[in-house]
Parts: structure tokens; sequence; C-alpha cells
């Protein structure tokens, strides 16, 4: 039993989602000057529709909130409220608030009403300094709503003898249609009131000739509703075209008004709608007709369109049979690379029809696997949205005027990209509002615009996604990040640091350049989280910074973690894969350029900078350090504070694309290896997390850490 | 499997249960064959690093990667060197899948759960903990293992 009506909830909160996004959009481009009435319908829908889904599932505090809020976008919409800084600022606050109430009764949260409630507040107030005073509360005034979903069951008795019969004179006025309301829809409700007898008046429709306004509409009606209903009612229907309209609601004399009856046409049909066509022609020929009758649905239509952007066909899919297919996918990648070794094996000559077969098999799983990968993806939009809250806020709490620039919003990424760059990027929004930007007034006084802007932009580049969070603020003050950082004990006092150098300063765990701790920032947990977490999920964060024009990280990732480029190499006869995106360079080891440090630890000299020298192999437990390291072939990867170390492997045998294979289900974690992958002769083989496995090196190359034997050493060795 | 030690006193209709016997350095040891996905010959193992020294480490089966536990080290037996003969046997419990490397497997035994004794007490001994249960067969003395005493705990394995 409460089965389909979960499924129900579930996809009213889908759909939420996807309205509050239609929401968030209408008021950004209202924000950006475009403020038609018909990007104001969309909004207003938007917020409509959430009402009333929410109504019909019980969500009260939901229905309550959305109430008002469509109240005062109702006094927008028929203008009498313009969408000036202010009144947008509330309403965008408003459209947070309302994402937190649906995903709170989403999840069964109980909503802080502290924070609501000033809100609720706030824009009933705004509702109210223009509104016609309204009558009801928002829970009772939203029950017609719940009638005319459960029409067949109790809605429209049949006209009770007592039912008192209403007379209404309904004359819209051209700002009507202008505000793209849709008289069909109003007399539709009405009927759902009761039975209704609906008289279209055509008398005031010019001829041709003298139709100078086709747009105005020149129809109007009485309407005879036999309704138990009370005339608040009956005003409530109308509640949206109030002011653009002449209307007179009156109870019928005697009860029964039959001068009128005859003459009706479509008594109550069901396509009342009917009548404004049907009653045209006689009077303004065949010409007039399509006039009226395309004036209310011409206005309607494009806000049905608006309302759903796309009109592509989607189907909703279990996240998890996607998952399986993606799987499978990866099993065909391994296949096919263990076909290929095969038929190298089996030295099958290279234009042979198995080869090129086996050329275009390549090429067909490549295109499967990324087609595979494209039905994971999903715009960024969502995750820009949601920074865009980030910047209304962290602007509210600092005080500065903020401008948020959004840019390539439909790029597509993994979706579990997504949700993981989430919190990075609400770290680097703050950043970028509370470090980044100056204070207004200081803006002005360096000749620039008192709003400070921070842009977003998302983009494809070579096989990956960056994202770029710009600001055009003050840059970094390399002076005071290197004092700081000398202050904080991270570096030595006589450093000599590159720009870029002090810049990955700010990576630096522990480092906060912020004077004061506020709420938001400066206590120096941010930005190497920020880092972490972006390499966690294979990616790279870079800083461009010009001392007074702003700064600007730049956050790369690998379009999917399904699959990963990687160099393939040997140590101690074992094979590793090592990430791709961790190797900053690759190189041999001169005789010269190693050199002992400590007792047991070797340097190496690139480039007149010493960097530590890391055996893989011994790192790792499989063999014990050698006895002289030159001619060596080294990796040159990333460390945790952006400087490289050295890691010496075996030998380098191929670069190319693995699937991912955790490990951490069916093992465990294990120090220094982020998950597997099977090669091509059916061998599993480790997939290094490489700055994991630095952080953790102990960076013996000398003496034999312990013992010699493989695993003796890993159990005495220092983790235990 | 566990609930094979808790029905030790027979029982009268004498449910019977199947075990799948093996040799580990020479003793014998048994698995409630439910437990049992697959018996598969042995094949390279990619060590991982910093693992105990009983999981020699991970294969492909079938694309998904099986650690593996040799299981002489585990029982701190003898550690067999000859691994090429070795026989994996693919066991899961508590929605965990381990390779459990072993000499050979010996045979399928269908027994009265009546037959089976708990292990005496032996304190010194930290093998007992792995073993739930005791039977004679042909004369032979067969132990049944524990599997999830056997299999390392998800914080155990990190070491």
């Amino acid at each position: 039993m409460t089965d389909p009506m979960a499924e129900i909830r579930a996809s009213f909160f889908v759909e939420c989602e996807e309205l509050l996004e239609v929401l968030l959009d209408g008021l950004q481009s209202m924000e950006d000057g475009l403020a038609d009435s018909e990007t104001i319908n969309v909004v207003f829908r938007a917020v409509h529709s959430i009402k009333g889904g929410a109504g019909a599932f019980g969500l009260d505090a939901l229905v309550a909130f959305a109430h008002r809020f469509e109240t005062a976008l109702d006094e927008l919409r028929s203008g009498r409220l313009v969408a000036d800084g202010e009144v947008l600022r509330l309403f965008f606050t408003g459209s947070d608030i309302l994402a937190d109430l649906v995903r709170d009764s989403r999840d069964g949260n109980p909503t802080d009403d502290a924070l609501v409630a000033p809100v609720r507040a706030d824009l009933e107030a705004l509702a109210a300094t223009t509104a016609v005073p309204e009558a009801d509360t928002g829970v009772i005034d939203f029950q017609p709503m719940a009638l005319a979903l459960d029409l067949d069951l109790d809605a429209p008795p049949p006209p009770q003898a007592d039912a008192p019969v209403w007379q209404i004179r309904f004359r819209p006025e051209p700002g009507l249609y202008e505000s793209g309301n849709e008289p069909l829809f109003l007399i539709r409700a009405l009927r759902d009131l009761g039975a209704l007898t609906v008289r279209c008046h055509d008398d005031a429709v010019p001829g041709l000739e003298a139709m100078a306004n086709p747009e105005a509409g020149h129809i109007w009606w009485t309407l005879q509703l036999e309704t138990t209903e009370g005339e608040a009612a009956i005003r409530e229907v109308f509640d949206f075209v109030d002011g653009l309209c002449q209307l007179d609601i009156e109870v019928a004399p005697g009860g029964l008004d039959l001068p009128d009856l005859p003459q009706p046409e479509p008594t109550s049909a069901p396509e009342p709608e009917a009548a404004p066509a049907l009653a045209a022609p006689p009077d303004g020929g065949a010409a007039t007709a399509p006039k009226p009758a395309s004036t209310p649905p011409g206005e309607a239509d494009p806000r049905a369109a608006a309302a759903t952007p796309a009109p592509r066909a989607t189907v909703r899919v279990d996240l998890e049979r996607i998952d399986r297919l993606v799987n499978l996918v990866g099993e065909i990648v391994i296949n096919q690379a263990m076909l290929s070794q095969s038929v190298e094996a089996a030295g099958i000559p290279p234009n042979s029809p198995v080869r090129s077969g086996l050329e275009e098999f390549l090429q067909l799983t490549r295109d499967i696997q990324e087609s595979v990968m494209m039905i994971r993806a999903q715009p960024v939009k969502s995750l820009f949205q949601r920074m865009a809250r980030i910047v209304r806020e962290t602007s509210a709490a600092t005080g500065k005027e903020v401008r948020l620039r959004t840019e390539g919003e439909n790029t597509e990424v993994d979706k579990t990209v997504i949700e993981r760059l989430a919190d990075p990027l609400t770290h680097m929004i703050r950043n970028a509002v509370d470090h980044g930007l100056e204070a207004n007034d200081a803006r002005e006084a360096h000749g620039k615009p008192r709003e400070g802007t921070v842009s977003l932009r998302a983009m494809h580049r070579s096989g990956r996604i960056v994202i770029e969070i710009a600001d055009d603020g003050s840059g970094i003050d390399r002076s005071r990040v290197l004092d700081k950082a000398i202050r904080q004990g991270l570096i030595s006092a006589d450093s000599q640091l590159s720009d870029t150098e002090i810049d990955n300063l700010l990576f630096l765990p522990g480092f906060s350049t912020a004077d004061a701790v506020s709420n938001l920032s400066g206590r120096g947990v941010g930005m190497d989280v920020v880092r972490t977490a972006i390499q966690a999920l294979g990616g790279r964060v870079s800083i461009a910074s010009t001392r007074g024009k702003g700064t600007s990280f730049t956050i790369s990732l690998p379009l999917t973690l399904a699959v990963l480029d990687g160099m393939v190499v040997r140590v101690a006869g074992e094979t590793i894969v090592i990430p791709l995106s961790a190797i900053l360079e690759t190189l041999a080891l001169g005789r010269d350029d190693v050199r002992s440090f400590g007792p047991s630890t070797h340097v190496v000299g690139i480039r007149d900078r010493f960097l530590p020298l890391l055996d893989l192999g011994a790192e790792l437990g499989f063999r014990a350090p050698l006895e002289d390291y030159a001619d060596q072939i080294v990796l040159l990867v990333g460390q945790e504070d952006g400087s490289p170390a050295a890691m010496v492997v075996d030998a380098i045998d191929d670069q190319r694309q693995v699937v991912i294979k955790g490990l951490h289900e069916s093992y465990g974690r294990v120090p220094g290896i982020a998950a597997a992958t099977i090669l091509g002769d059916g061998q599993i083989a480790l997939i290094l997390d490489p700055i994991d496995l630095v952080s953790r090196a102990h960076g013996c190359t000398r003496r034999p850490p312990v013992a010699s034997d493989r695993i003796a050493n890993v159990q005495t060795g220092r983790d235990t | 499997m566990t609930d094979v030690s808790t029905t030790t006193e027979p029982t009268k209709d004498g449910k019977t249960i199947e075990l799948l016997s093996f040799l580990v350095s020479g003793q014998d040891y048994c698995v409630d064959i439910m437990s049992v996905r697959e018996i598969r010959g042995s094949a390279r193992a990619t060590p991982l690093p910093h693992s105990p020294a009983y999981i020699r480490g991970v294969i492909n089966l079938r694309g998904a990667v099986l650690p593996i536990m040799d299981l002489s080290a585990r029982l701190d037996l003898q550690s067999a060197t000859d691994t090429s003969r070795n026989v994996i046997i693919v066991v899961s419990t508590h929605d965990r899948t381990v390779g459990l490397m072993v000499d050979a497997v010996s045979d399928i035994l269908a027994l009265p759960e009546s037959k089976l004794q708990s292990p005496p007490e032996m304190p010194s001994d930290e093998g007992r903990a792995f073993i739930s249960a005791l039977t004679i067969v042909d004369d032979r003395m067969i132990r049944v293992l524990d599997l999830s005493a056997i299999l390392p705990t998800a914080n155990e394995d990190a070491a």
C-alpha cells in the first residue's frame, strides 16, 4: 500500500528539484534585467507547482512557505511590485529556504523554523505592502487545490436544490491577457465549484477593419454558478487576475435567471473554450475568429514551453542499472586488452584481417565506453546554482556586494564528480568572496566597480573538465603570505620561493591569511582540504594571481571515475599503475644527481633543487633499497605541499587507460594504494595513490629498513 | 560456518550437513559447503603492500578483485612452498568473498550434525579460535573451520 505512494512522493521531490532549478533560472534572468511577464510567470508557476504537490502530500510547512512566496510573487506578476535589487534578494533567499524545505520534507528532517520564519515574515510584509488584503491564511487557502485533485471523489456535488445560484460577470481587461492569464482556466476552476452555466458575450468584438488591437480581447462572459461554496471561494478563483478584469459577483435574483439560460449554447460543456471560438465568427467573420481565440493560447503556450524547458524525451533510470552497465563496459575494455595481447603473442602480422578487425573493435570499445560515461554525466548547472546560493549567503555575511557570473553551465561531468565537488567548491567560493574580494569601499577607492565579481566557469579541455573560480579582487598579497607562513612555522625564515611557490603555500595545512577568524573562513582548514578532495577525484588545482586584478583557481578533473589514464611501471617484478595526472616529469638519474642526505636517505638534485628520493619498491615493501640509484628511472610526483618528490621505478612499460576496480570493498584500504585494475594478461595491477604514498613514505634508500624478507618487512614496517 | 558449532547436541532425526574437506600442511580441515562458491586452480596473486603475511595478494576472478589468504600461514602451520599445485577455495561469508589457498581438496563429507563435537579447551593454542568443531571420518580427525574468525575484519586488514 505504501509503496506506490512512496514512489509518487519520490517523483514529486525529483520534480521539485527541477522546479527549483527553473525558479532559480528565472530569478537569475530577472536579475540580469530580463524580467518580462513570461519569466515572472515561469517563476510563479514553479513555486505554485511545488505548493500544489506539497499540499497533496500534506507537507504543511512547505505549503505555508510556498504560499507566502507565491503571494509575494503574485504581486510581481500583477505589476504592483517591481523586481529591483532588494526584492530580488528576498526572492533568492526565499528560493533557498524553499529548497531547504523541500529537502527537509524529502528526508523527513525537521526544518529549523528560526531560519524560515524571518524570510516568511519578509515575504508576507512584501506582499502586504501592496496587496489587497487577503482573506485566508496559507493552509486553508490551499484547499481548492486539493479539491481539484480529487475531483472525481468529492468535488462538485450534484446541484442541490437549496444551493444558491451566483451570477458572475467577468470582463477581462487587456492586462489580463498580457500577464499571461487564461480565462479558460478560471472558468474551469469555477466549474469545479459547482454546476456552471457559461454565456459568452461577443457583442463587443469589433469588425475586422475596426480592430485596432487584436491582443486586447473583446469577449466577456456571464457565468451562473450553482454552488454551496461562499462568495469567498468564488473570488478566490479570480485571485490572480484581481485588478485585471471587471468582476461582479452576486446572488442571482430568485435563484434562477431564466432569461439567460436558454441562450448559452455550451452549458457547462467539457470544453468551455469552444465558447469564444464559436461565438466570435457571427460578428466579425471568419477572419476575426482566430484572433481572440488565439490570444490566450498564444500567451499560454510559451509559458508552458518555458516551464518544461527541454521538450526532449528523457527517461529516468535507476543509477544502479547504469553502474552495472559501466561495470560491464569496464569488462569489455579489459577483455579487449587481453585479446590484443594474445593476438600480439600469436605473432599475427600487422595487416591481417584479425589485426584490423581488432583495431575496429578497439575503436568501438572506446566509443561505447564514452557513451556509457555520458549517461552518468550531468550538467554542472545544479552545482553552480548551489554555488550561487553560497555567494549570496557569503555576501550577506561579509556585507560585500558580489555578483556571480557563471559560464559553461551545461558542461557535463560524471555525477559522482559533481557530488564530490560541492564541498571543495563551496570552500573556494567562500574564500573568493571573503578573502579575494576587497570591501566595497576599498574597491571604489581602487577605481574598480563597487560590486565585486566572482566568476565560475566550466569547460572541457583535452579530455578533462576544467573548472575555474576567479574573483576580481586584490590578488594574493605574496609578501603577507610569505610572512604568515614563516610566522606560522610552515616554512623556514630564509626560504627563497618563487611566486608560484608562494601561491601554493595557500594549500599548506594550517595556513590562513585572514587576520580574524570569521564564521566563514580563517581557521586554516580550507585550501588543503580542498586540494585533498580534488586530488581524491584524480584532479589538480592551480592558482594564478595578479596583484590588484584578482585571483583564479583552476581545477582540472578527469571526466569519469571509472577509467583513468595511467602510466604502467614495473617495480621489483610487480606491475603498478600510476595516475598520469600525478606525474609531473620522468627522467633518468645520472651518477651525480643522487646525493646522500641522512644516514639512510638520498636527495636528488634536479635543476638546482633537491628533492627527496623514494624507492617505490622499498616503500611498498617489495624489496630492499638498491645499492646504487645511478641510471635508475625516476618519476617526479606531486607532494602534499606542492613540491615534487622523486620516485624510483624499475621500468616504464606503457601509458594507457585502465579500468578502476575498487580494492576497498573486497579487501580494505591499503596504504599508498588507490585501487586495482586488471591488465591485458588478466593479472591484477595496483593503482598507486602517489600523494598518500609519498606522505607515508619512510624514505629509506640506503639501508634495508628492517629485513630483506618482503613479508617481514611489511609487518614490522612503520605503520604497525 | 558458525551455525555448525552451535548444534553440538545430537539431533534425533539426524539432520546432515555437508562439508568440503581439504588438506592444509598435511592436516585435514573442512568448511560448510554452503559457504563455498567455487574451487579453482592456483593463480599468481598480485601482492598487496603492507598486508599481513597470510594475505598472498589479490587475483582477478572474472573481473572481480579477490583477496587470497594462505590458510597455512593463517593457521600458523608450516607454510607450503609449492604454490603452483595449490588450490584456491573461494568462500564467502558475511558478504565478503575470499580465496583460501590450500594444499589440496580431499572430499565432500555428509555427516549428521550429531557427529560434530566442540573442540576441547586448549588455551595455549591460538589456532583453536579458528576451529568451531571436530569430527572423525575414517580415523582421521577433521577440523571444521570457523570462517568468520578466519577472515580479517575490516579494521584488522589495514595493519
